[in-house]
Order: structure tokens, then C-alpha cells, then sequence
């Protein structure tokens, strides 16, 4: 079943066209990724799923498990399982991740119209999660991402996504800023959080990532539309033969 | 729309019309006639059946006021006042002396509800979940002072202190009871000729909270007065003295509400602390006095003097405030380091909205040997309002070893409004070590971004924010005041986001 659909989207930021007509859609369960060149929209599309100010949605349609997904404020996206991990996740000082990550939580939960989640059932699911991706218990106690490490703030937007189990995460070049062993562990958080209800979009410019995240279906973007969609393999292609054979088609 | 922008649409429409504590309470007051003179002196000295050496003390301030000029050089603007036009004295009229709380008019109670004060000692104010190893804070006890306009209504808590040998009571009833102390102390840190405010509130002070705890003393419960303005046109002149003598402790809680008022209100208290050889004071102030309507009508104009004396060798005196309110603030808590190794903290939360003026800040006055202070002072500025932080850090020629740190942290949502840094810095002696740190941002984009995608409003997000923001601060408070203060800071910056 369609979880994410994208129709003819065309998006403008201060006059100036970013996406002309993109159509995408995601099925539940889902892995996709869209690869493309610096300035080719991936970001911008990204940023238009989740209801960022300041781009202008001048035709076509989202469609978020059958609803219009633009009419939604962002914090009512995020409610409804819309999780964008960040490809530079903001320090936040004075506010400890634990705190924040309780805020967060309940506030989708209310929007809901779920009660909110006692302090002890909430610590028991934070300790569950952040074990399982490696993260120590003293790293909630800082404020949010203040002196993290590239690693470390990458892990805490997957601890996140563990945590408000959201139905369509979308990872934002999530492997910039990673070593090798830190690319790993995220990735790994991340397979673990893949079900038949879930669906990802992994938005990256290189093919490692998808090493370790192997999409369904892979897309090329070029100058805000996608050009080219296909299996696993095409990220490969893309690996050997670059971008350049796609910026005509676009 | 960018989410700043909305920010600054929202701040446009800011709903400081509904100011929370905007409701009067209709009792009859006995009022001094209108305006400013020998009589205006006499009269409040008389209510107070003062005896003459305090009638004299305040004659002569008020000769002296008569040759001062008001102080210009803060970034504050406001038409000049008429201090001929205001009421000196307003004090509810009471049937009989009172002796316990069920004699006090119900009216008066019924405002301290809704302000949410326990005044009844049933109704003592219980803490939050105590943090391991701390003691049970539901066993802390508030005592609370009341002072409703000019006049201390209640006291309670009054025994239990009594056992300790702390006294605190109205300082009209300590000039009458305890001559002897308020002789000595009274003036010895703000003296009559200090300032122009200071000078008028010498004159005309009608009450205020008087604290003596004796040496060697830990004071059993944190002591609380209540502020509230409610007489049209009266200006509030409270005058609060704290002494501490020899080894011991006092923590001394202040909070401030006003009921809404078209006319300006003038405020203008001294607060005068001692503290002796290793005695330690920390004074809290929250002020959320009604800070004018959407078009900057209105509201309290705020010239407070306030200022500590660390007179003993390991003495310490920490102010913490958290400005909220009043259309117009003029506020400098300050210590004298006068005795070796003494210790003075400041740590300021001041936030405004609207078309409020702040110009607050602190003075530490090194002058003992290795005497040391602490500046941390956050500064949030939301809609037209303007924040200054004026301080000045001097260390004199004899202050040996002497040390500061600031810190003055500016936060600005929107772009109408102005944060500004004064600090002075004064070295007379070559081994002083002063730091200074300032840092001026504003509430990005990006991190209202994260936030509202991770499912908070943009007010929630905001306000999560700025709590992290103060959050230094904030800490610094007794944990009752710190929840209150949080929910006001919330309150405050209602209507400066979209």
C-alpha cells in the first residue's frame, strides 16, 4: 500500500524553481534511496515532506498515507509518523536530551490523543533503545548534541526514530560527517528499525551507504526531477559511471 | 511563512492585555493626602506610631531628595513623573488590630488566592520530588510575609522562628520592637543619600520585611514576602532590611504582582542585607508585575535600589532574580565585598515583551583580600522590548587576590527588539583577575525547525529553548520559586511565537 506519494511537485525558494515535477512513491515496508548530485533537490524534497518554512509549493500534491500531507504544520506531520534525521542535527544548550527527547514524545503522543507516557515507562524504553544502538547512558544527561561528535549526534537521531516509531523516516545524507565504524553502527540502528510497516528513504550522494542499507528501489534526481528509478544495482551503476550521463536526461 | 517571521508577526499581536493578576480587590484604604511634602512625612511616620528618631531619619531624606535630580544615564524612556501627582500612603483599613488570620478581610485573602498564596499555615507551601540524598522538602517550610500595598497583613511562621531566636516581622513593627537593630543597620548599606529612589523611599517607606537571625543560626524555612500593588496611583515604597549575623544562613524569597492598571505605578524599594563573618545570605526575587498593555500602556515603573553588604571575613551574599514584569526596570543588586575571602553571587534571568525597558545589572564592589564574585546574567528580548545588562566589577587598591567571572548571555526573538551590554571593569590592583564573557544570539530557524519536527509546537519549542537557555540560572533557585519561575517565563513569552 502507498504510504508516500509525491505527484508533480514543483517548489519554488525566493523565486527561484528548486523542484519541477517530481513524482515519487513509497509502499510500506519500503527501503528507497535517492541519490543525486549536489543541487539536484534531494534536500529540498526532504525539507517539503516535513513541512520546512520557507519553500513554496507552487503545484502538485503530497499524499501521506492517503492524506494531503501540505495542509499539515510540521509538528502534526511529525505526530502522524513523519521522522526526518537531520544531516546536521542542532545542539540545543541547557536541554538535556533526556528532557528533550520526553517533550518530543509526549507532545506527539497528545497530539494523538494517547496519554502521556509515565517517567518510569519512559526511562525503561529509552535505556532498551539507546543499549541496543550503543549509546551511553550519560550522553541523555548532556545537552542536546552540545559536543557530540558526528557519530554521536547521527546515533541520537536514530534513538529518536527507535523511539517515536514513526511509519516514514526520511535520513538525510546520513552518512556525512561518519567514519566507517560510526556509518555502521547507525546503519545498523537503523536495518534494526526497518518493518513491513515502516518505510525509509535514505537520501545520500554516495553509494557506501547503501552497503550497509540495501534499498528496494533506487532514484537518480538531476535538476529537481527524478530521472532514472530502478533495483538495487543502479546505485552501483551510478558508483562506477557518476552523474554525468543523467544531468541531459534531466 | 519563515518561522522567524512568524515569531514577529506573533509578537505583534502579544497578549499582555491578559495580564493573569489583572483583577482589584475593592476594600476601603486609608490614604495620605496627595503629594510629597513635610506632612506627606509626618502623616506616614504618625500612621506608623514611629518614635522620633525615625521621623527625624525620615525628614532629613526627604530634605536631602528635595536636592537630588533623577538619574538619566540608564537606557530607559518614559515621560518625566510627577512625584506631586501620587499617593505616598494606602493602607487597607483595618476594623481592629489584628492578632490572627481569620481577623483579616476576606476580600485581602481572597486576592492572595488567586495569586495563588498560601497564606494560611495550613496551606504551607510543599516542594517538588525531592532529589536523592536532599531532605524531604515537603517538610520545608515558607514562611510568608505579606505585604498588601503598604502594609504588612500577616505574618506567619512567626513562633516557630521565634524558637530559633530569627525575627521576622513588618519593619514598622521592628522599629518599634527591636529600635536597638534597625538603629545600627538601617541605612548602613544603602544610605539616605545613596540615590535619588533611594533617597525618596528613605522618606516615605511605608513597610517591608525586617530579618534579623542570630549568630550561628541556620534559618529552619525559606522566608517569603509577597509584593502586590493594588491602590490607583500609589507608589510603593517598601524598604527590606536582612541582617546575618555570625555564622548563619538565610534564604530570603521575594515575589511581585500587580493587578492591571491604565496609570503608571511607581516602585521604588531599598533592600539593604548584612552579612557578618562567615554568614551567608541568598535572596531570590521573582518579579512579574504588570508589564503595560499591547501599546505599551501602562504598567509598573521599577527603580529599585538593592544591594548587599558582605561586612564579615567568609561572608557570602548571592542575589538570584527572575524579571519578568514591570514596564520599565532600573535594577542593580549589588554586593560590597568588604570582609576577606567574602563571596558575591548574581544570577539574572530578565525577560521582555512587549514595549518593556529593562536596565538591570549588578555591582560587586571588591575591597577585602581575596574576595571573589560570580556574574551570570541572561538577558531574553521578545517583541519591541529593550534589555540592557549594566554592570560594573571594581576591585580596589587594598583587594588583593580579588576575582570575578561574568558571564552575560543576550537572546533575541524577532527583530524589533534590542539586547545591549554595559559592563564596566574596574582593576586598582595589579593581582585582581577579572573574566568577561558575553555573547549576544538569536532563536534560529533551524533549531525551531528541529524541534517542531520532532513534534513540538513552535510556543513549545520556543519555550523549551529558552528554558535551556536560563536553565544556569534557574538552578540557582530555591526549587518552589524555580518551578513558579519556569511557568512564568512560559507565561511571559506567550504571544512571541507563531
Amino acid at each position: 500500500m502507498a504510504l508516500l506519494e509525491v505527484k508533480d511537485l514543483q517548489v519554488r525558494v525566493e523565486e527561484r524553481e528548486i523542484l519541477h515535477g517530481l513524482t515519487l512513491t513509497v509502499n510500506e515496508g519500503q527501503i528507497h534511496a535517492i541519490m543525486g548530485p549536489n543541487g539536484s533537490g534531494k534536500s529540498t524534497l526532504s525539507h517539503v515532506i516535513a513541512g520546512k518554512p520557507g519553500y513554496e509549493v507552487t503545484g502538485g500534491q503530497i499524499l501521506f498515507k492517503g492524506e494531503d500531507l501540505l495542509e499539515m504544520a510540521p509538528e502534526e506531520r511529525a505526530a502522524r509518523g513523519v521522522f526526518l534525521a537531520f544531516q546536521y542535527p542542532v545542539e540545543i544548550p541547557g536541554v538535556t536530551t533526556m528532557n528533550f527527547l520526553r517533550t518530543a514524545l509526549n507532545a506527539q503522543r497528545k497530539a494523538r490523543g494517547e496519554s502521556e507516557l509515565m517517567v518510569p515507562d519512559f526511562l525503561k524504553k529509552v535505556r532498551e533503545v539507546s543499549k541496543s544502538l550503543n549509546i551511553p547512558q550519560d550522553m541523555l544527561k548532556r545537552g542536546v548534541n552540545v559536543g557530540f561528535s558526528g557519530g554521536e549526534k547521527k546515533r541520537n537521531e536514530v534513538l529518536q526514530m527507535a523511539l517515536f516509531e514513526p511509519s516514514l523516516c526520511i535520513l538525510d545524507e546520513m552518512d556525512s560527517g561518519l567514519d566507517i565504524d560510526a556509518l555502521r553502527i547507525a546503519a545498523d540502528g537503523v536495518n534494526a528499525l526497518h518493518s513491513p510497516k515502516r518505510a525509509m528513504v535514505v537520501i545520500t550522494h554516495y553509494q557506501r551507504l547503501l552497503n550497509y542499507i540495501v534499498p528496494d528501489v533506487v532514484h537518480v534526481m538531476s535538476k529537481g526531477r527524478v530521472v532514472k528509478s530502478g533495483g538495487k544495482e543502479l546505485a552501483l551503476e551510478l558508483e562506477a559511471s557518476g552523474y554525468t550521463q543523467f544531468e541531459d536526461a534531466a | 511563512m519563515p518561522a522567524v517571521q512568524e515569531t514577529v508577526e506573533r509578537v505583534k499581536r502579544i497578549d499582555v492585555d491578559q495580564y493573569r493578576y489583572g483583577f482589584e480587590t475593592l476594600i476601603e484604604s486609608d490614604k495620605a493626602p496627595k503629594g510629597l511634602s513635610e506632612e506627606t512625612v509626618k502623616f506616614i511616620s504618625e500612621k506608623k506610631n514611629e518614635p522620633a528618631w525615625m521621623l527625624q531619619w525620615r525628614l532629613e531624606a526627604y530634605r536631602r531628595w528635595l536636592t537630588m535630580t533623577e538619574p538619566t544615564w540608564a537606557r530607559v524612556d518614559y515621560p518625566k513623573i510627577d512625584f506631586q501627582d501620587l499617593y505616598y500612603y494606602s493602607a487597607p483599613k483595618p476594623k481592629k488590630t489584628i492578632t490572627s488570620l481569620d481577623e483579616i478581610d476576606p476580600e485581602i485573602l481572597k486576592t492572595y488566592e488567586k495569586l495563588g498564596i498560601p497564606l494560611r499555615e495550613v496551606a504551607m507551601l510543599e516542594g517538588v520530588e525531592p532529589k536523592v540524598g536532599e531532605e524531604d522538602p515537603a517538610r520545608r517550610k515558607i514562611a510568608v510575609d505579606a505585604v498588601f500595598d503598604s502594609v504588612s497583613v500577616a505574618t506567619t511562621f512567626k513562633a516557630e522562628l521565634k524558637k530559633a531566636g530569627v525575627i521576622f516581622m513588618p519593619i514598622s513593627e521592628a522599629i518599634r520592637e527591636h529600635p536597638e537593630l534597625v538603629q545600627k543597620y538601617l541605612g548602613s548599606v544603602v544610605p539616605t543619600s545613596d540615590n535619588f529612589y533611594a533617597t525618596l523611599n528613605s522618606a516615605v517607606f511605608s513597610d517591608g520585611s525586617f530579618v534579623y537571625v542570630p549568630p550561628g543560626v541556620r534559618c529552619p524555612m525559606e522566608l517569603s514576602t509577597y509584593f502586590r500593588i493594588n491602590e490607583r496611583n500609589t507608589g510603593q515604597f517598601e524598604r527590606t532590611l536582612i541582617i546575618a549575623d555570625k555564622g548563619s544562613y538565610v534564604s530570603y524569597l521575594e515575589g511581585c504582582t500587580a493587578p492591571q492598571r491604565d496609570e503608571n505605578q511607581l516602585h521604588a524599594a531599598v533592600v539593604e542585607l548584612v552579612a557578618h563573618d562567615d554568614a551567608e545570605i541568598k535572596y531570590s526575587t521573582v518579579q512579574n508585575w504588570y508589564p503595560g498593555n499591547s501599546e505599551g500602556k501602562g504598567g509598573i515603573y521599577n527603580f529599585v535600589t538593592k544591594r548587599g553588604d558582605c561586612r564579615g571575613n567568609h561572608s557570602k551574599i548571592s542575589w538570584t532574580q527572575v524579571e519578568t514584569g514591570s514596564a520599565i526596570t532600573w535594577k542593580y543588586p549589588s554586593c560590597i565585598l568588604r570582609g576577606d575571602n567574602s563571596r558575591g553571587e548574581f544570577y539574572s534571568i530578565a525577560i521582555s515583551n512587549g514595549y518593556q525597558q529593562v536596565d538591570s545589572g549588578t555591582k560587586m564592589i571588591h575591597l577585602g583580600k581575596n574576595t571573589s564574585s560570580r556574574i551570570i546574567s541572561k538577558g531574553i528580548a521578545a517583541g519591541k522590548s529593550q534589555n540592557t545588562y549594566r554592570g560594573l566589577v571594581t576591585a580596589h587598591r587594598k583587594a588583593t587576590g580579588a576575582r570575578n567571572f561574568t558571564a552575560c548571555d543576550s537572546l533575541l526573538i524577532g527583530d524589533k527588539c534590542g539586547a545591549h551590554t554595559v559592563p564596566y571593569i574596574e582593576a586598582k590592583n595589579s593581582s585582581a583577575t577579572f573574566e568577561h564573557e558575553a555573547t549576544t544570539s538569536k532563536i534560529s530557524e533551524d533549531v525551531l525547525f528541529y524541534c517542531v519536527q520532532r513534534g513540538l509546537s513552535q510556543e513549545e519549542a520556543v519555550g523549551l529553548v529558552v528554558n535551556g537557555f536560563v536553565k544556569d540560572v534557574l538552578q540557582q533557585l530555591p526549587m518552589e520559586f524555580a518551578v513558579e519561575a519556569q511557568k512564568l517565563i512560559s507565561i511571559s513569552l506567550e504571544g512571541s511565537v507563531g
